[in-house]
């Protein structure tokens, strides 16, 4: 059964290699927005630092948002959706593989770079670690339950406006915990209780975005 | 509302033409069979039971080819359908692929991205997958447009063969191709 898992992830990595362009549009947009806000408002490091946390955990949240309708929508419209529908394999399991390929291309490098973008604000080694970590954590949860968004609204006129009205809401959880673990260690507080929290946001979506995505997507596809 | 009382049966070998007008609902009457479409009342058995509640059976006999290609353009053809054979029956040898493109008269474009290829070479390579298909049960929807005269003998023999061997087919066309079947049934949609 997790051999459909393993196709499906190849597929879609192979699929997001060959059109890197694509999965560095979530990236770049991180990229820019984070280093908009120093330019932007009073440049003193504490002022900064006081900054960080919300602006660089915002910025990542509204890349997820940018690159999240690319997770079904191609498939939409080639065709190859309704193929994966009809398979006599678990849709939910396909679709959980699709939405880990769709982090690890368009958030996992955003992860990877968050610590240089810290850096930006004056953030410590400590604080970076924290900043990583805490993204490292929560977003896979923002890839599931967008991935949830994204089956929604297929196929619909002005889908991304309504993803992003669908899917911020549920985000807040996640941007209250993940940004609060960095304040936390700013304050020189333990961090634990976030990370826990934000570990526990994961489980709950692991377990239920996927059957959620595959009742969207027969839905939809009606 | 699209079509009404509308029944019929399928048996091993049986040959369905299902004619209509564009917008009549060949296709959506495909999708039902399918079961991507739930009707609005009435059912779809399979072996007696429910698709709806057999999916799994049913969908392992299934072989549905809409009128949208179902190609990714940055995968080779090669790629293309070993994913196609994965989805349904799991994993597949790379001869049986290279004897399906043959088949087709496509083997120079094995490696090939799909993105290079012409409109009726796209559909052959979709065609390709009744060569490496087991499935009892094939809807083909318009199988034979985009594809020139020597591409339709080869379908149609293959689908004859299809329904020697024991299988079923339901296809909606709206040009008359006749397929050589010793039980053909025809269903027009009005």
């Amino acid at each position: 059964m997790m051999a459909i898992f393993f196709a499906v992830l190849q597929r879609d990595l192979r699929l997001a290699w060959r059109k890197p362009a694509e999965a560095a549009t979530g990236v770049m947009f991180f990229i820019i927005v984070a280093s908009l806000f120093p330019l932007a408002v009073n440049p003193d490091p504490v002022v900064l630092r006081g900054f960080a946390p919300g602006v660089l955990w915002v910025s990542v949240l509204l890349a997820c948002l940018l690159s999240l309708p690319r997770v079904f929508a191609l498939d939409y419209v080639d065709g190859a959706l309704e193929q994966i529908m009809i398979a006599p394999q678990p849709l939910s399991l396909i679709v959980l593989a699709k939405v880990a390929a769709h982090w690890l291309t368009a958030t996992l490098p955003i992860v990877l770079l968050s610590p240089l973008l810290g850096m930006l604000y004056g953030l410590d080694s400590h604080g970076l670690i924290v900043l990583a970590g805490s993204l490292l954590l929560g977003t896979p949860t923002l890839s599931l339950l967008g991935g949830i968004g994204a089956a929604l609204t297929l196929g619909a006129r002005g889908g991304g406006v309504l993803l992003s009205v669908l899917v911020l809401p549920l985000y807040i959880p996640v941007l209250i915990f993940g940004a609060g673990a960095v304040v936390a260690s700013q304050a020189g507080l333990g961090v634990q209780a976030h990370f826990s929290l934000l570990g526990a946001c994961f489980l709950l979506s692991f377990v239920l975005a996927p059957w959620a995505i595959a009742a969207a997507l027969k839905i939809v596809m009606e | 509302m699209l079509f009404t009382d509308l029944a019929f049966t399928l048996s091993p070998g049986d040959l369905l033409y299902v004619t209509g007008e564009n917008g009549a609902g060949k296709s959506s009457l495909l999708r039902i069979l399918a079961g991507l479409l739930t009707p609005e009342d009435g059912e779809v058995l399979w072996d007696g039971a429910d698709i709806r509640g057999h999916g799994v059976q049913y969908r392992q006999s299934l072989l549905f080819l809409s009128h949208l290609n179902g190609l990714k353009d940055d995968l080779s053809v090669a790629e293309n359908l070993s994913f196609a054979v994965r989805l349904t029956e799991g994993s597949v040898q790379p001869e049986r692929i290279a004897q399906a493109l043959n088949a087709v008269n496509l083997q120079p474009y094995l490696n090939e991205r799909v993105g290079g290829l012409s409109q009726g070479q796209r559909r052959r390579v979709t065609l390709a997958r009744l060569w490496l298909s087991r499935a009892r049960v094939w809807l083909l929807d318009e199988p034979f447009v985009a594809l020139d005269a020597a591409s339709v003998e080869i379908l149609k023999g293959r689908i004859l063969q299809h329904l020697q061997d024991g299988g079923m087919t339901v296809l909606t066309t709206h040009q008359e191709v006749a397929i050589p079947a010793e039980r053909v049934h025809r269903l027009k949609i009005a």
